[in-house]
């Protein structure tokens, strides 16, 4: 049975540029979707297909039951879409907003009305409701943006990067709204850039790169798939990577991660894909030892979706602003900005 | 909590309600809201207000002594001859303000937003024209109050006056749809409010708005009084019992009403169809 969110062959050109070039995608009720890839790489193109507001040139696409190039205002009654741009009318007030919202998802005035007032109360609105959207922060306009999404509960949801920006206690708020929408039985499709919060909310990841699925599986099939630990080092002195560098090369696991060792100059710490458990970290360190790198930490790793990433498409994932994506990796993700 | 997020699918409330209806409605709510951007951002109108006082004044007392209408020359003639202009050259301005508005809301997302609605198609851009609509009456009621001020009288009673004013209304919105293509065609809000204004410069002055229009150099003759805003204007003259109605033999200048109507009408359905196709297919 397909699930909320089907998708076969879906190919999407603009000029040149194919941004969707054969995505087929399905999304089981009830779970979340992450669409993983770098900009440009299609994720907001498949979104707008799917949200009816592009048409594909060629391929199908079914939400809710419902088929999309067909039935598209059909579709519209059973989605809710949040943006990456919060798209909120700023000159209106929070309260405004949202009473519009319901009324053209043709609630009537006065239970849209009623909605509104519950939603602004529940995404700490409520001291904010009226006063225009201008007055709001960044985090307040992306919370009004996601309620007017959530105005009918929809049964299918997208949201297109809804934390790119957003500050750690704002994405970990939206994290928390997700995961409860979820517990109440919505399906989302969530595109983001960022590998740990789809490591976090996603209950399958598709990894699209050039406007193809390059990868899909769940957070721990795609490490799996991506291979074993890696070996971590961190050395003291910067002069001595190059050295450290050579000695890891030789455990390198070809293949994998391009069999290569990635470099981060100003931590001084070099990672590599390797098999061997502990018993290879013991010859790694005597290695070293002997060409006299001296270590401050050194240890063994799963590999985490930044090397999945790395490994499927031969470059790091690229990033939004520095401060959005501190906050995504929470100090889990590391940058690895100097990969060589 | 999960009571508010609730239960997926649980649909609040959609009222059953037939296509027309869904249209009106839609319409009103987008009308409503641009309305009440206009209210939260005053200057706007203050500026369309500044602009024909402007024009009215300017044209009034600079050009006022040199321009014959008739046979007279007297600036209190021109005066009376001028608002008609005036009034049709404002009311088709409005077309700048729909077509920054609509490109604004491109800009900003939020046509992405009404697009995933369910709503009626054309509503957005009903809603904004209608709007415009209000604040074209609100334009026009001040500038009649001046225009009275500096000397414009109507000699053919109040009915004929209203109905004078029912065609710039007709004209105005009609030119609002206008603004509404340009506003689905261009890149910036920016570009909307030039890409708006500049073609109305060549339309309001080809024609017997400021000048008598027999007195163009005649090539331009026929373009001037088949410009559908001269019927406007010709027919506001009228309306009013001002001077300087044209007595051409081209048949707008002699059923200056139905020309005006139909020119207007002819706009609506042609710049409407062409407007809500673009909409269709329009993205950020």
């Amino acid at each position: 049975m397909p699930g909320a969110i089907h998708a076969e062959g879906l190919v999407k050109t603009f000029g040149d540029v194919r941004a969707l070039d054969g995505v087929d995608l399905d999304v089981p009720e009830g779970t979340v979707l992450g669409l993983l890839g770098p900009n440009g790489a299609g994720k907001t193109t498949a979104v707008r297909v799917l949200t009816t507001l592009i048409r594909p040139d060629s391929g199908r696409a079914v939400v809710a039951g419902i088929d999309v190039l067909g039935r598209p205002d059909e579709v519209r009654r059973s989605i809710g879409l949040s943006g990456q741009f919060a798209a909120v009318d700023e000159y209106l007030t929070g309260r405004e907003n949202l009473t519009m919202v319901g009324q053209l998802y043709q609630m009537r005035a006065k239970a849209a009305k009623a909605r509104a007032g519950e939603l602004l109360e529940r995404f700490h609105l409520a001291d904010a409701a009226d006063r225009p959207a201008k007055t709001y922060s960044g985090g307040m306009r992306r919370r009004l943006d996601l309620a007017a999404a959530l105005v009918v509960s929809p049964p299918v949801m997208f949201m297109d990067e809804p934390t790119t920006g957003l500050d750690p206690r704002n994405r970990q708020e939206l994290w928390e709204v997700i995961k409860e929408l979820v517990a109440g039985g919505t399906t989302l499709l969530l595109t983001t850039q960022y590998l740990e919060e789809a490591d976090h909310l996603a209950h399958d990841i598709c990894v699209v790169d050039h406007g193809r699925v390059i990868a899909r599986g769940t957070s721990d099939q795609l490490k799996a798939q991506t291979g074993g630990e890696r070996v971590e080092v961190v050395v003291h002195e910067p002069e001595m990577i190059a050295d450290a560098r050579d000695v890891l090369a030789r455990y390198g696991l070809a293949g994998i991660g391009h069999g290569e060792v990635s470099v981060e100059d100003h931590t001084r710490r070099l990672t590599v894909p390797v098999t061997g458990g502990a018993k290879l970290l013991a010859e790694v360190i005597r290695d070293l030892d002997a060409v006299g790198a001296e270590i401050d930490d050194i240890g063994l790793r799963r590999p985490t979706l930044d090397d999945v990433f790395l490994s499927l498409t031969g470059h790091v994932a690229d990033r939004g602003e520095e401060e959005g994506e501190r906050a995504a990796g929470g100090g889990k993700g590391r940058k690895k900005e100097d990969v060589t | 909590m999960t009571t508010v997020l609730g239960t997926a699918g649980r649909s609040a409330d959609p009222r059953p309600r037939g296509a027309v209806a869904r249209s009106v409605g839609d319409s009103l709510v987008i009308a409503r809201r641009n309305l009440i951007r206009m209210s939260r951002i005053p200057e706007m109108v203050i500026f369309g207000l500044i602009q024909p006082i402007m024009f009215v004044v300017l044209f009034s007392y600079v050009f006022g002594g040199s321009m014959q209408i008739g046979d007279s020359t007297s600036p209190n003639v021109y005066r009376e001859f001028l608002m008609a202009g005036i009034f049709a050259q404002t009311v088709t301005f409005a077309t700048a303000g729909a077509g920054a508005g609509i490109a604004d809301d491109m800009h900003k997302g939020l046509i992405d937003r009404f697009r995933s609605l369910p709503m009626a198609r054309g509503a957005v851009l009903t809603g904004r024209t209608l709007a415009d609509l209000v604040q074209t009456t609100l334009t026009l009621v001040v500038l009649a109050i001046v225009a009275l001020l500096v000397g414009w009288r109507i000699h053919e009673g109040v009915p004929k006056a209203l109905g004078a004013f029912a065609l710039l209304l007709l004209l105005g919105y009609a030119f609002s749809w206008i603004g509404a293509l340009i506003g689905l065609s261009v890149r910036t809000p920016e570009a909307a409010t030039s890409g708006g204004l500049i073609w109305l410069f060549p339309v309001t002055f080809i024609s017997n708005a400021f000048v008598d229009s027999s007195k163009l150099p005649g090539w331009l003759q026929p373009v001037a009084e088949w410009n559908p805003f001269s019927a406007t204007v010709q027919a506001c003259r009228e309306l009013f019992g001002n001077p300087g109605v044209s007595t051409s033999d081209a048949w707008p200048m002699q059923h200056p009403v139905w020309a005006s109507l139909l020119w207007s009408v002819l706009i609506v359905v042609v710049f409407r169809t062409l407007s809500v196709r673009k909409y269709r297919s329009a993205t950020a």
